[in-house]
């Protein structure tokens, strides 16, 4: 008797376990799979399949994980507008400053996932390409107006590129020209048209910090932001042109990008370079050394709004930034931008550098309706009237598609800047080899040196050992 | 009756039991197995064997965020304890305003860790600032910082439960031990202590695994800077699972050592402290 209720009671239990997941539904069935792959590798195509094949035509909602906090708003906006349309909701979840690939890793791992997700280039493809779709069938692609911009591999397409930008350093040409007409300038440069390298460029800002009372500064650059999540200024950005320099030597490949995904080491050949100018800036802060880890980049971005410094290094994609800051005394037309001088040879001729890091790629595992309207939806922003004024208005990409037209140009100050020095004659815009560093903890060991060298921790052998090592450990896994 | 209810108990165990095996025995096993793959997304895993465990070892943050964690937990349980215990004894006394006083104490520990982390961040910021200098300057200062804002904010908490401990001590062996001729400390050291063993029992393993894994806080605070030298075993583990692609299993065989690890520091301190409880 006992043993019977024992068995009843286990049977019992069984069922009410299976009823409630049963209950729990389709929410529990990729969690159920996930068991499987486990054992086996390799996601079955069983899982992509399952329970959406049933309303293969009617897909409801598309779902696109944004990578730009900063625009998020307007993403809102697109998305209503194009569910009015066309009765396609679209789901849009923004990942925090910096946080974009822990977000992706556990969002993609839900039983809804991000249809639309973006990757980095050839590295972030490297990592995602069981969720890449290719792409080369569709319409987006055939939009490209480059079409070697795309993330390829073999015949296929995993990430289509779908903005431009450009970064150097941004100057405020009020505060410059004001120190131009002082008289007792130490420099004899009358216009920003003469400072074409960094020899010129360290001459005129130290004697900018020497006049800063005079010109109502509190610096010449905006802080060295090297708070935590917000070192992607150097560690990136500024990291990017001693490598370019560096890869460009390398005579074996004809792109940067390819040499450095190729170079298991690095030598740092310019890592004087980089020196000089992160000296340059530290020493002419608007905050003194010690002080900079706890600084952010919207800190430096408002010391540049506010008219407190003349000078900062950052992106087309600040406008909006220094646009929002409350007491905004920069007008727009004194916004200007100048490329990011070193002391490299031959440096007069480098121009701004720009390329880009956000690739539209497609989730692979998603249903195939998904993914069509997903690509759908792309195409709509890209090509439609509607979509493509949010583009040039709103969003204020510079986009890389034959459907804008020359009048579609984004109009905001920093983008014309961008557009204007990629067109002048006898310069050369610098690549984004920074898509081909080895991952986002490189970065972070990189910008951690900086910090302490900034805070005189670190000597500069030390960053630089730092710098090299982790590129070799990181490759290395 | 007895009979009876003995053999519902399955029915009756079966929710929580259910509840308990979702949301904490899958997870958990699925980890342990997750450690021995590699793997993006948890639904897309490689089986790689030991490999994570060995890279793991192999990994010097990993070893510098245990030592790290240690020396914390050495020093934050033993001011912790300190401090909640005289601020108990000191409010069990007739003091006026000792309601007032107790809830003020407690208060700290309503706040969330990453609020506290970033207010903290900012007042220890801002002394430093006269120094020219902030909290990322040296680990030293990384850690004294996160030994100040963990007292502040366990501290209330503890004292609660030493005052419920002392309050629970007979009235009778306190007399009897002043009658006894006993001066205050010998009462303090042969009475009172004794007998709140069990506060003490849980006030050290509430501090002792909230020191290990303490991880909001020290993200907030200092998030590992200057390069990682303040990072603990919590926020190295969430570094490595997220910093670098394909280093998820690494991450995940820290997570189980780290649990190992936790379980045996709580299991020994528990079997201590319970030997030196005695009955009332």
């Amino acid at each position: 008797m006992k043993r019977i209720s024992k068995l009843l009671a286990i049977l019992l239990a069984l069922l009410m376990v299976m009823g409630s997941l049963a209950a729990c539904g389709k929410k529990d069935t990729p969690e159920e799979g996930s068991k499987e792959p486990t054992a086996t590798n390799a996601p079955t195509s069983k899982d992509t399949t399952t329970g959406d094949t049933a309303k293969e035509e009617k897909v409801d909602e598309i779902y696109y994980l944004n990578f730009k906090p900063e625009i998020a708003a307007v993403y809102d906006k697109i998305a209503a507008d194009y569910e009015a349309e066309t009765g396609v909701k679209v789901k849009v979840v923004t990942a925090a400053s910096g946080t974009y690939e822990q977000t992706l890793k556990s969002e993609i791992a839900k039983s809804d996932p991000p249809t639309i997700f973006q990757i980095n280039g050839p590295v972030g493809y490297e990592s995602w390409k069981n969720y890449c779709a290719d792409l080369s069938k569709t319409q987006l692609y055939s939009y490209l107006s480059d079409k070697s911009l795309a993330v390829a591999s073999g015949d296929g397409v995993y990430g289509i590129p779908y903005v431009v930008e450009g970064y150097g350093i941004i100057y405020n040409n009020a505060i410059m020209n004001q120190y131009f007409a002082l008289a007792d300038k130490a420099t004899s440069y009358k216009s920003m048209d003469e400072i074409n390298n960094f020899a010129a460029l360290k001459a005129v800002v130290e004697d900018m910090t020497a006049h800063k009372d005079a010109l109502g500064i509190k610096g010449v650059f905006a802080s060295t932001s090297l708070g935590a999540g917000d070192q992607w200024r150097w560690q990136t950005h500024l990291a990017n042109l001693p490598l370019y320099y560096e890869f460009k030597d390398n005579a074996a490949y004809d792109n940067t990008v390819l040499a450095g995904l190729a170079a298991n080491e690095i030598e740092f050949k310019y890592a004087e370079n980089y020196k000089n100018i992160f000296d340059l800036y530290i020493n002419n802060s608007a905050t003194a050394k010690g002080l900079l880890g706890s600084k952010t980049v919207n800190d430096s971005m408002a010391e540049f709004a506010l008219g407190q410094v003349a000078m900062v290094q950052n992106g087309n994609w600040a406008w909006s930034q220094i646009n929002e800051v409350a007491g905004n005394v920069v007008a727009a037309d004194d916004i200007k931008f100048m490329p990011i001088y070193t002391g490299v040879a031959g440096e007069e001729k480098q121009g701004l550098c720009v390329g880009t890091e956000n690739y539209f790629a497609i989730n692979s595992q998603a249903s195939e309706a998904k993914q069509k309207a997903s690509v759908a939806f792309l195409e709509w922003l890209f090509s439609s009237e509607k979509g493509k004024a949010y583009v040039t208005n709103d969003l204020g990409f510079i986009a890389p598609f034959t459907t804008f037209e020359e009048d579609e140009k984004p109009s905001d100050p920093l983008a014309r800047e961008v557009l204007a020095w990629m067109e002048k004659d006898g310069v050369a815009s610098v690549a984004w080899t920074f898509a081909a560093f080895p991952s986002e903890e490189f970065k972070n060991y990189f910008g951690d040196a900086l910090l302490e060298y900034a805070q005189g921790g670190k000597t500069w052998d030390e960053v630089v050992a730092v710098v090299k090592d982790s590129w070799k450990s990181e490759k290395a896994k | 009756m007895k009979r009876h209810t003995k053999r519902y108990f399955p029915i009756f165990v079966l929710p929580t039991l259910v509840a308990f095996t979702i949301a904490f025995i899958i997870p958990f096993v699925l980890g342990i197995v997750l450690s021995f793959t590699e793997f993006t997304t948890v639904i897309d895993a490689k089986w790689v064997g030991i490999k994570n465990y060995r890279a793991a070892f192999g990994n010097k943050e990993f070893l510098n965020a245990l030592w790290f964690t240690v020396r914390f937990s050495i020093v934050s349980v033993a001011t912790i304890n300190v401090f909640a215990f005289l601020l108990a004894l000191l409010l069990t006394k007739k003091i006026k305003g000792t309601n007032l006083f107790r809830t003020v104490f407690f208060m700290p520990n309503l706040i969330g860790g990453i609020v506290l982390g970033y207010i903290w961040q900012l007042i220890i910021n801002g002394v430093l600032y006269h120094y020219e200098v902030t909290l990322t300057f040296s680990p030293t200062y990384g850690f004294w910082g996160l030994v100040i804002l963990m007292n502040w904010q366990m501290i209330g908490y503890m004292m609660v439960i030493y005052i419920a401990g002392i309050q629970n001590i007979p009235k009778d062996v306190m007399e009897a031990a002043m009658i006894d001729g006993a001066r205050p400390l010998q009462i303090l050291k042969s009475v009172t202590i004794p007998l709140v063993m069990p506060s003490f029992t849980i006030c050290l393993f509430l501090t002792m695994s909230n020191s290990f894994k303490l991880f909001d806080q020290n993200l907030a605070l200092t998030a590992g800077a200057p390069s990682k030298k303040t990072t603990m075993m919590a926020l190295d583990i969430y570094n490595t699972f997220y910093g670098s692609v394909g280093s998820e299993g690494i991450g995940q065989a820290k997570a189980v050592l780290f649990f190992i690890i936790v379980a045996l520091v709580a299991f020994i301190q528990l079997r201590i402290t319970r030997d030196k409880e005695v009955e009332n």
